[in-house]
Order: C-alpha cells, then sequence, then structure tokens
C-alpha cells in the first residue's frame, strides 16, 4: 500500500509548537509511506492540489492528513482525495492542533507526539477499506402527530414547500390548547383570531392530508421509509356527508351530562358535540360513553335531525397506514391534575389547595375559558360556582413546578407570564378588583416579557406576594388563602372570592408510549428527548424523527412556533434529495462465523438487529444469525465489543484499525 | 543522572463528548502535559476490554476511557454498556492481580473542556507517581522468553 | 389473629381511656393483643429533638423485642410512637452507617421486615365490613368530625394511602360503622402539641381555632386517634373557657371509643368517664329516641318497605 503524508502548519498554529519539517521527515520513514510533504495551507486550493498531484503522480492508495480536528476538515480532504480518484475513506486525519500544538508549549514534546499522531494514522489507514456512503431512497411525505400550534406550523411549513403531510390529531378538532386561550401574552392580542385562520388553512390546504380523531398506533421503518398505522377512532358520523349545520347537537337530549373538554369541565355538551364552534373540522362525534342510544338503544335523535343521513351509529374504528419520509412529533403538553392524590399515581398532588373540592379553586386553562368571549361566561369574570364577580382574586404559581417532594423538579416556564396576564386581564375587566400573586421568583425571560410582569405590577397594581400558601378551605363561601410573605416574614390570610392555580405543565400521559412506538428516548418526565442540547434541538436520536412543540419540555407560543418550523426545515432537508446518503459507518455481521446469539441484539438501542435464517438449497434451516439493518443502525460499535465470536464488525472502527493504532503505541 | 519517568497513557475517547470536549480544551488553549495519546472511537461502548490489554502490552502505563456523561450518550445506552464493562473487567484485573489503579474512567461532555485537562493532568500525575508499569512488562517479558527459548536464542 | 402490641407510655398515663376502649374493641373483634416485654421509650418527645442517635435506636430496641417475641406485626395505637418507629425502621433499612452504630449501641443485630400499624391501619386491615357487622348501636344521630392532627398521616406513602393534606380514611371507618362525619377544613391543623407544655396560650390559640371550625361545619364530637392531640383538645378546652366566655365546649373521644360504642361496649369499660369535657350529652344523644329533624320526615313508611331496607342490610 502506498501511502502519502501531509503535513499542515495552520499558518503558525501547528508550525509554532511543532516542528513540521521535522515531522514530515519522520513520517516519511515510516513503512508504506512513500510521500511526504508539509505545507503551510492544507485546507487551501493549493494545499488540496498538492494532495491531489502527488495522488496521481505516485499513485496512493491512502493519505493521512496531520491538521486539525477531524471535525473540523476531514471532509474537506476525503473529498479533496475523492476529486483525485482514492476513495474517501482511505483518508485518516491526525489532530496535530486541538489536540497538539494547541495543547503543549514544549516543542519538542510536541513534535515527539504529533510523529506519534502521525503513526497512529498511518498504521490505522492500512486496515481502512473503501467504502461507498450508503444511499436509501426517501418518501417525500411527512407525518406531523398533534395538531396544536406546533404541528400546524409544521404541517403548513412543508405543505407550502410542495411536500404532503399527514397531519394526526386524536382529539375531534385541531386548535389544541392555544385555541382555548383567551388572550396571549405580551401582546394581549386574541388567541382565537390568530390560530382559526391557521387552522382553516390547514384544512384547505391540498398537500394536507388532515386526521382527526386518531391515533399513531404502530411505526415501522427507518428515516425516509417510515410506514405509519394509524387508528381513525369512530366518530359515528359521516364525515363526507356531514355539513356541520350543528343541528344534531342542537337537539340531542343529553344536554347536561358531559362535561365540556374545550372548557375544562367549566360547562357540559350534548353526546354528539364539536368542541368548539371554530372547529376544523367542523364535525360532530358521539361521545359514546354518554350518549343514550348507545345506552339504551333508543333515541336516535340526532339520526332524525341530520338531513344528509350523517349519522352511522354502527361505525367501527378503521386502521390506516401511510407511507412518510419524515415524523413530526408535536403532541404537547397537558396541565398537572393536583385533585387528591391518584391511588395509583407517583403525584402526591396538593389536597391542601382543594383543586376539584371547591369549585372555586381553578387552574390557569380554566381561568383562560372565564376570561375568554367564547367561554361560559360570554368573557364575562364570574366565579364557577355561584356566577358573582370575584371581588377578590388570588393567584398561586409554581403549584408542582419546581417541587421536588410533590410535584417536579423544572421549571413550566410560562406560568409567571400567563399569570400576569391573568391577573391583568382581570384587572380590566374588574376595576375595583383585587388580585394577588403567590410567587416564587418571577421568571420573565423572553421579548417585552418583563416589561409586560412590570406593567401588571406598575400599571395594573397587582398584588405580587413572594412566598407559597400552605392552605386554602372554604368558609362562607370565602375561600380563606393562608400563605405567607416572605419579604415580610409575616404569616398572610386572605378572603379570596377565587383563587387560579398555576399547575405545572406536564408530559402526556401516552407520551412514554409513543417514543417506545417511534423508538425516541423521553426523560423522566415523559418528556422526549433531543438529540443535543444545544446543536440539534429538534432532533431525535432516531433519524427522521423531529420534536416540536411542549413534548419536548414547557414552551410557549412563539418558541412552539419556532420549533414547529425548524422541525419543518429539517424534514425539508431530507426531502432535498431523492436519495439520502449516510455515512457508511454501521455494523456488518459475518454470517459464516455468528453463532447466533443475539447479544448484540440485547445490547443495541436502536433493534438494528434482525434475525436471519440461513437455509441450504433444499430450504432447510441452517442457522440463525444476526444481520444488521443499515437503515436503523448508527454505528456506536456496542455489538462489535459485544460479541464473543467477532462476527459483528463496526466497519470504518473494525477490530484491526484500532489494534494497529494501540499497537503503533509500543513505538511512543 | 537517570532520566525522569514520563509516564505513556493511552486514552480512549468516544468521539461525541469527550474527543469534542479534548478539541475544545485545544480552542480554547488550555495547556496541558504530552504525555497522553487519543485513540478515538465513536462510543465507549464500542471499548472492547481486550483494547485496555492490548494497550499495556504495548507499553501504556496507564489507561484512560472517557465518554458521555451517563444519560447523554450520542447512541442511547453505549455508554451504559461500557460502564458495565469495566466494572467486570476492573474486578478481572483485581482477581488477576494486575493493579487496576493504571486504569480510570471519566464522563467529559462536548462542553467540558477545562474537566478534560484536568482529568488528563491528574492521570498523567498519578501514574507518574506510581512510576514504570512494571508488573506488566515483567509479564510480558515472562511470556516472551519461552518463545525466544524456544528460537534457540539466549537471553541473558 | 395476633398482634403485637406497643402502648408506649401515653396509654399508660393521660390516654388510660385509649388504652382500655382499643382492649375492648379489639377483644369483641376477636384479636389478640400480645403487649411487647420490657418495652422502653419510643424516643418521641425529648429524644429526637436532643439526640438523634437515641430517637433511632430506642424505637430499634423495641423492634428488636417485637422480632424476639416472633411477632411480625406491631400495632403503635400512639401517633408519635408509630411515627418514631417507622422513621426509625426506614433509617434503618436505609443507612447502613446508622444501622452499625445502633447496632453497637444495643449491642444485637438489627432485623428487619416487621409490620408497624397504627390505628387506623389496623381497622383497615381487619376490614371495614367485620366493623360494620359487629356495630349494633345506632350512632348515627351525632355527626364526627375527624381529626388527624400531623403524626398520623406522616411520614408521606408510609403511614396511609391517603393524601397527607387532605386525608379521608378515617371518615370511612365511621361510615362503615354507621355513624356520619362532617366536611371541614383543619383536620391536619396543627394542635399545638409541641408547645403543650411551654407555650400553653399558643396551644388554646390553635385548638380554639379547630374546634370552632369543627362545630361550626355541625360536629357534635371530635374523633383522634392520638394522645397528644387529645390531651390538647379535650384538656385544653378548660382554659379556654376562661379565655373565651362564648366557647361551646365539645367533647373529644378516641375513634377506638366510637368504634366500640358503636359495638355497645359498656361506657365505663371504653373509658367514656375519664374525659374533661363531659361526654354525657353526646351518649344521651346517641340513646335519645327522638330522630334528627330531617330524618323523621321520612319514618311514616309502609311497612314493606322497612322489611325491604332491613333485609337489603342483612344481605
Amino acid at each position: 500500500m502506498k501511502i502519502g503524508v501531509f503535513v499542515c502548519h495552520c499558518g503558525e498554529n501547528i508550525g509554532r509548537t511543532v516542528n513540521c519539517p521535522e515531522v514530515s521527515k519522520a513520517c516519511a520513514s515510516f513503512p508504506g509511506v512513500v510521500h511526504s510533504e508539509d505545507y503551510k495551507y492544507m485546507c487551501s486550493d493549493p494545499g488540496q492540489n498538492l494532495i491531489k498531484q502527488a495522488i496521481r503522480e505516485k499513485h496512493l492508495d491512502a493519505v493521512v492528513v496531520g491538521s486539525c480536528s477531524p471535525h473540523m476538515h476531514e471532509k474537506t480532504f476525503r473529498k479533496a482525495c475523492a476529486s483525485a480518484g482514492i476513495n474517501s475513506y482511505m483518508v485518516e486525519i491526525a489532530n496535530l492542533r486541538e489536540h497538539c500544538s494547541w495543547i503543549h508549549e514544549d516543542i519538542n514534546q510536541a513534535t515527539k507526539k504529533a510523529i506519534d499522531l502521525m503513526r497512529f494514522a498511518v498504521e490505522r489507514v492500512k486496515f481502512n477499506q473503501p467504502l461507498e456512503t450508503i444511499k436509501v431512497p426517501v418518501t417525500k411525505r411527512s407525518l406531523v402527530i398533534g395538531g396544536g400550534i406546533s404541528g400546524i406550523q409544521a404541517a403548513l411549513d412543508i405543505a407550502n414547500a410542495g411536500f404532503e403531510v399527514v397531519l394526526v390529531e386524536k382529539e375531534p378538532s385541531i386548535g389544541g390548547h392555544m385555541s382555548q386561550l383567551s388572550e396571549t401574552f405580551p401582546t394581549l392580542d386574541c388567541s382565537q383570531c390568530i390560530l382559526t385562520p391557521r387552522m382553516v388553512e390547514v384544512y384547505q390546504h391540498p398537500k394536507i392530508k388532515l386526521l382527526s380523531y386518531s391515533e399513531v398506533e404502530h411505526v415501522e421503518g427507518f428515516i425516509g421509509n417510515f410506514k405509519v398505522t394509524i387508528r381513525r377512532k369512530a366518530k359515528s358520523v359521516k364525515e363526507e356527508l356531514c355539513t356541520g349545520c350543528g343541528l344534531c347537537a342542537e337537539k340531542c337530549p343529553i344536554k347536561k351530562k358531559a362535561l365540556s373538554e374545550f372548557d375544562e369541565g367549566l360547562s357540559n355538551r350534548p353526546a354528539i358535540y364539536v368542541p368548539f364552534p371554530q372547529a376544523v373540522p367542523n364535525v360532530p362525534v358521539i361521545d359514546r360513553s354518554v350518549c343514550t342510544y348507545f345506552k339504551t338503544g333508543k333515541c336516535e335523535m340526532c339520526k332524525k335531525v341530520c338531513g344528509r343521513e350523517a349519522i352511522d351509529f354502527t361505525q367501527q374504528d378503521t386502521f390506516v397506514t401511510e407511507d412518510v419520509g419524515s415524523i413530526i412529533v408535536a403532541t404537547g403538553y397537558k396541565l398537572y391534575s393536583i385533585d387528591k392524590k391518584p391511588e395509583d399515581s407517583i403525584y402526591k398532588g396538593y389536597g391542601e389547595y382543594g383543586y376539584g373540592k371547591f369549585k372555586n379553586v381553578i387552574n390557569g386553562l380554566q381561568f383562560e375559558r372565564i376570561a375568554s368571549a367564547s367561554g361560559p361566561t360570554s368573557g364575562e369574570m364570574l366565579r364557577p360556582s355561584d356566577k358573582t364577580v370575584p371581588k377578590k382574586i388570588v393567584f398561586i404559581q409554581c403549584v408542582g413546578s419546581r417541587d421536588e417532594s410533590k410535584g417536579f423538579s423544572y421549571c413550566s416556564k410560562i406560568c409567571c407570564m400567563y399569570t400576569a396576564k391573568h391577573a391583568m386581564l382581570y384587572k380590566h375587566k374588574v376595576h375595583d378588583g383585587e388580585a394577588y400573586v403567590f410567587y416564587m421568583d418571577i421568571r420573565s425571560g423572553g421579548k417585552n416579557y418583563e416589561e409586560f410582569v412590570r406593567r401588571a405590577i406598575e400599571e395594573d397594581h397587582v398584588n405580587y406576594i413572594r412566598g407559597r400558601v400552605s392552605r386554602i378551605y372554604e368558609e362562607d363561601g370565602k375561600l380563606i388563602v393562608k400563605g405567607e410573605d416572605t419579604i415580610a416574614g409575616l404569616p398572610v390570610v386572605i378572603e379570596a372570592d377565587l383563587v387560579v392555580l398555576a399547575t405545572a405543565m406536564i408530559a402526556q400521559q401516552e407520551a412514554p408510549k409513543l417514543a417506545q412506538t417511534l423508538n425516541i428516548s423521553y426523560d423522566k418526565y415523559g418528556y422526549f428527548q433531543e438529540a443535543h442540547p444545544k446543536l440539534r434541538p429538534v432532533e431525535t436520536n432516531t433519524g427522521g424523527v423531529f420534536l416540536a412543540g411542549a413534548c419536548h419540555s414547557p414552551r410557549d407560543i412563539p418558541e412552539s412556533v419556532a420549533m414547529g418550523s425548524a422541525a419543518a426545515a429539517k424534514s425539508l432537508v431530507l426531502f432535498g434529495a431523492d436519495m439520502l446518503e449516510r455515512e457508511p459507518i454501521i455494523a456488518k455481521v459475518d454470517a459464516t462465523t455468528c453463532a447466533g446469539c443475539f447479544y448484540c441484539q440485547k445490547v443495541c438501542a436502536y433493534n438494528a438487529i434482525e434475525k436471519k435464517e440461513i437455509r441450504d438449497r433444499l430450504g432447510n434451516l441452517q442457522k440463525v444469525v444476526a444481520f444488521v439493518n443499515s437503515g436503523l443502525c448508527q454505528g456506536c460499535g456496542t455489538c462489535n465489543a459485544t460479541c464473543p465470536s467477532k462476527s459483528i464488525e463496526l466497519i470504518g472502527f473494525k477490530d484491526d484499525q484500532i489494534f494497529a493504532q494501540i499497537n503503533a503505541f509500543a513505538e511512543v | 543522572m537517570e532520566e525522569k519517568f514520563e509516564p505513556k497513557i493511552a486514552a480512549f475517547v468516544c468521539n461525541w463528548c469527550t474527543y469534542t470536549g479534548a478539541d475544545l480544551a485545544g480552542t480554547s488553549r488550555l495547556k496541558q502535559e504530552a504525555n497522553a495519546r487519543l485513540i478515538r472511537v465513536p462510543c465507549t461502548g464500542r471499548i472492547d476490554p481486550v483494547f485496555i490489554i492490548k494497550a499495556f502490552e504495548n507499553g501504556a502505563d496507564g489507561v484512560l476511557i472517557s465518554g458521555c456523561h451517563p444519560g447523554d450518550c450520542h447512541y442511547n445506552a453505549g455508554n451504559f454498556h461500557a460502564r458495565r464493562r469495566w466494572i467486570l473487567f476492573k474486578n478481572l484485573l483485581d482477581f488477576i492481580g494486575i493493579d487496576s489503579s493504571r486504569l480510570y474512567f471519566s464522563w467529559v461532555s462536548a462542553s467540558e473542556g477545562k474537566k478534560w485537562v484536568d482529568i488528563v493532568d491528574g492521570v498523567i500525575d498519578a501514574v507518574r507517581a506510581k512510576g514504570p508499569f512494571k508488573q506488566y512488562k515483567k509479564m510480558n517479558k515472562e511470556i516472551e522468553i519461552p518463545v525466544a527459548a524456544e528460537e534457540g536464542v539466549s537471553v541473558k | 389473629m395476633k398482634l403485637g402490641y406497643y402502648p408506649g407510655c401515653s396509654l399508660n398515663g393521660t390516654a388510660k381511656e385509649f388504652n382500655s376502649s382499643l382492649k375492648e374493641v379489639f377483644a369483641a373483634l376477636n384479636v389478640d393483643l400480645e403487649e411487647l416485654n420490657d418495652w422502653s421509650c419510643c424516643g418521641a418527645t425529648s429524644a429526637h429533638v436532643t439526640s438523634h442517635i437515641l430517637s433511632v435506636a430506642l424505637p430499634a430496641r423495641n423492634l428488636l423485642i417485637a422480632k424476639k417475641q416472633g411477632l411480625n406485626e406491631l400495632l403503635a395505637p400512639c401517633a408519635a410512637c408509630y411515627s418514631r418507629l417507622v422513621s426509625s425502621q426506614q433509617e434503618l433499612k436505609l443507612d447502613e452507617k446508622m444501622r452499625m452504630k445502633v447496632e453497637d449501641l444495643l449491642e444485637e443485630k438489627v432485623t428487619n421486615g416487621l409490620q408497624i400499624i397504627n390505628l387506623i391501619q389496623i381497622f383497615q386491615k381487619i376490614g371495614l365490613d367485620k366493623l360494620k357487622e359487629k356495630k349494633q348501636v345506632d350512632i348515627s344521630k351525632i355527626k364526627a368530625a375527624c381529626y388527624y392532627g400531623c403524626l398520623l398521616v406522616r411520614p408521606v406513602d408510609i403511614a396511609l394511602p391517603d393524601d397527607m393534606e387532605s386525608p379521608d380514611s378515617m371518615e370511612a371507618i365511621i361510615k362503615s360503622i354507621g355513624g356520619k362525619t362532617v366536611d371541614w377544613n383543619f383536620k391536619t391543623e396543627c394542635c399545638g402539641a409541641a408547645h403543650s407544655i411551654a407555650h400553653t396560650d399558643i396551644v388554646e390559640k390553635l385548638c380554639k381555632g379547630i374546634i370552632d371550625n369543627a362545630q361550626k361545619h355541625g360536629a357534635d364530637v371530635i374523633i383522634v386517634a392520638c394522645p397528644m392531640c387529645h390531651s390538647n383538645l379535650d384538656m385544653r378546652q378548660l382554659n379556654i373557657i376562661k379565655h373565651y366566655p362564648d366557647h361551646k365546649p365539645i367533647p373529644v373521644l378516641y375513634l377506638s371509643q366510637l368504634v366500640g360504642l358503636s359495638m355497645g361496649i359498656d361506657e365505663k369499660k371504653l373509658g367514656l368517664g375519664v374525659h374533661y369535657i363531659s361526654t354525657k350529652p353526646l351518649l344521651e344523644k346517641i340513646k335519645s329516641d327522638a330522630l334528627p329533624t330531617e330524618v323523621k320526615k321520612e319514618v311514616p313508611a309502609p311497612p314493606v318497605s322497612n322489611d325491604k331496607i332491613k333485609k337489603g342490610v342483612e344481605a
């Protein structure tokens, strides 16, 4: 094998502490090296030309470059070599800058180390094999799970770029939590006014296939090639016939039995219902758990009044499969239930606040509904118990957040802001009312956020009390709120008419199950895990699956939208090419020596190891061996180190390559 | 005058956390001693205990293994496998009487350049204090002697 | 059913009626109580604020005795004893250093595996159905306010399968014996037990708050399962009356006493005559033929339906 060695000075960056000509000279004497030279800037055009020229003239088989970190210029040199006719995987980089010249001062030591590093690379490259990048076809369609604002944004961005999107929403309508909000911080603009046009756009977009009242059941395949099975829950209404006239809901005799999910239980809805007037799609569903027909077999009122004969009591759940190239998870959050401690739950609840026991202790989303013009009180500030105007209102922040003993140690991020907004909305509607906020710290990082909180305090005269509330109980129609003012160092008792708890944002209950379906990781709270906290915040460790919005961690609207767009951009990057190129650093099984113990399967974090049957010509089973699914394998090499017979090897980091480096250590 | 002992350290580091962390140490120009030689692997999960034995065999006075923090593994769980292997392997070394204190294990993330420098310098200092790994070198020799004798070469 | 019994100091002193009523009730339920031989202090009142190791070692000694007596379950009716025993057991399980220290002190190996139970847990264990079966006297004419205090619901996750801040397991027991309970707000409010001796004024204020809230919600009696709660709420009422002239006294009973009453056990045996606040009006109310006004209206019902109700109960 003819090896060419090139030592870069990197201007003075390497040259100052490493005697590059000496390194080059030393390398020339290594067995196999037929060419060795040093140059001021190897990555520059003239530098690259030196390499290309040497390859052509001396018919080199492999190249070793001593330069900066491979994370910087490995690609540059691979490309240069490839253009001169050498396989790009026959190139090795010795890191002479970050790992040598920049961290040492003594020129003798640094030069010696540089020669060692070069020797390692030369010995290693002898065992390199020409490799081709793996090409995988890409299905240029995307699946978006969750039709909240983040999912809507992602779906629209992809669809507007010209690619098809399947949007799956488990509720009867898209819109998510944002559709429930009254106004948004820090501008106090109406949430539905800005959201509804987006929802309609989704519905009318020719590239978006909206599957409402549906859930992802099963996912198989890998990046660029997912096959997704979706359960379409029975609506009991034929979607294609329904005109959304609403007569069925109007005539449904069950008006009071079911609590409206959209109004967070503050109002009732019929058995056949659309969650809210602006729902998309505007097609009702029958809640079979309360419907008289499904309970007794009688009624059929909705069927009788429907002029389009769209009601179908016999409808069953159906399953559809969709082929997609990328999946965007935007399943959002829910609020921490702080009722009495649920029996089988690990959460301890906040029995002392009497949520669920006292009607006038509500959570943040319930307050949004009360404040909303489309809510149960038509926007009038009326408390749930007796529909009177609360003259004294107490807001409690951090209920469940930042509380390791009874809730979660993380900060829910949006509560400081929405509590300020709530207090403001209240003061704007009830001018003679008093608003109190119990807080731990005010966390108002964000554009115009701090100003917003100051406005609540200074202009709207909201009383901020730093401290926690220990107990709330009802006495003569008033809620007695006992807390502590830690700045004054005094106990505080407030007789309030209404208490609003800013309960923690938590992951959806089904999140871990979905994570397992998608083979992505999730943290101890059930939030999905990003691939890298700084540099790959919307990607997951499974290629082709991206995250958007509050399913990742507590997020506000602008962040959720930004993340939705980011996830869409990541999908579009995939769709930019017909074939997907992947580094060929994946495991490969030698079927002749594989004994079929499948230890590799046990340690594989990606389910990339499959079982393959080896049969003779007559079709008799000879043995079962491991087989690597190259689409799923990410190239960690744990299987390689685990395999007892060394029958599975990580291409690019094979045992002989690493042993070559270790053996070179003898000459250090 | 006898030359001062300078230990040789072989460091197996994962590509995503510690190698990148070491890059950061370089970018930040954090000075460290020049005794360690890094061998890059994709993940600590790739590290076969044989690599460590081989490194000692080839004259390393100390071996350092470093990867992503538990839970942060680029490949989800490779470092957990490495940790388990390390615990077993260390016990095995102790059992057969090889000084396992020359084997070091650490978690260094891509953002911990300073920590990496401290760990490398710490390992170098510690191994320097221990002196050359004579025990292993002696064992190597013991294994070599019969081979040499067979070939009829006299060993003095 | 055999059960280890650790009465603790209170049940031999200020809470003698707790002790006697317990024994009566468990005899009626066919539960044998085997008292620990030579039991010592549980370390509750002063030990755990002065010496941590003592507060672990003292309960550990008693747990060892129980083990030696071949007991698997130990009833600690006093909530303070219960709390100390459970906390010590937990600490010995989790903290090896502490376990070694305690073993040095006791000169014996600490063993684990004993289940410590409080009064509510033992009733739950026996089964509320069984309590229902033994019911002989109608106690539905009085309304009880269940007061848990602090120790009965702690340590969290061990003491009761209940909400620490808003418990209701005692209510369930009383309902099973046909009693009525009130929904009130001071179930776990502090009674001031820690200041019981030094700052009686604070205790009076706190107890007054608790009693007032119970009465406001229509309670005729406060039910407790802790000698400390009892002594504060019952005894301190004498002073409360002095300082708050309009105070209406309310009797404070142990849960075991109320259960005993429902079983028809003799009042004297249950120790109902030793309270500071007389239990007489309460007992009279239970015995009175006069039904509460709201129930009275339903009385003239046809005899057929009465039979049905009876049958329903038996079934």
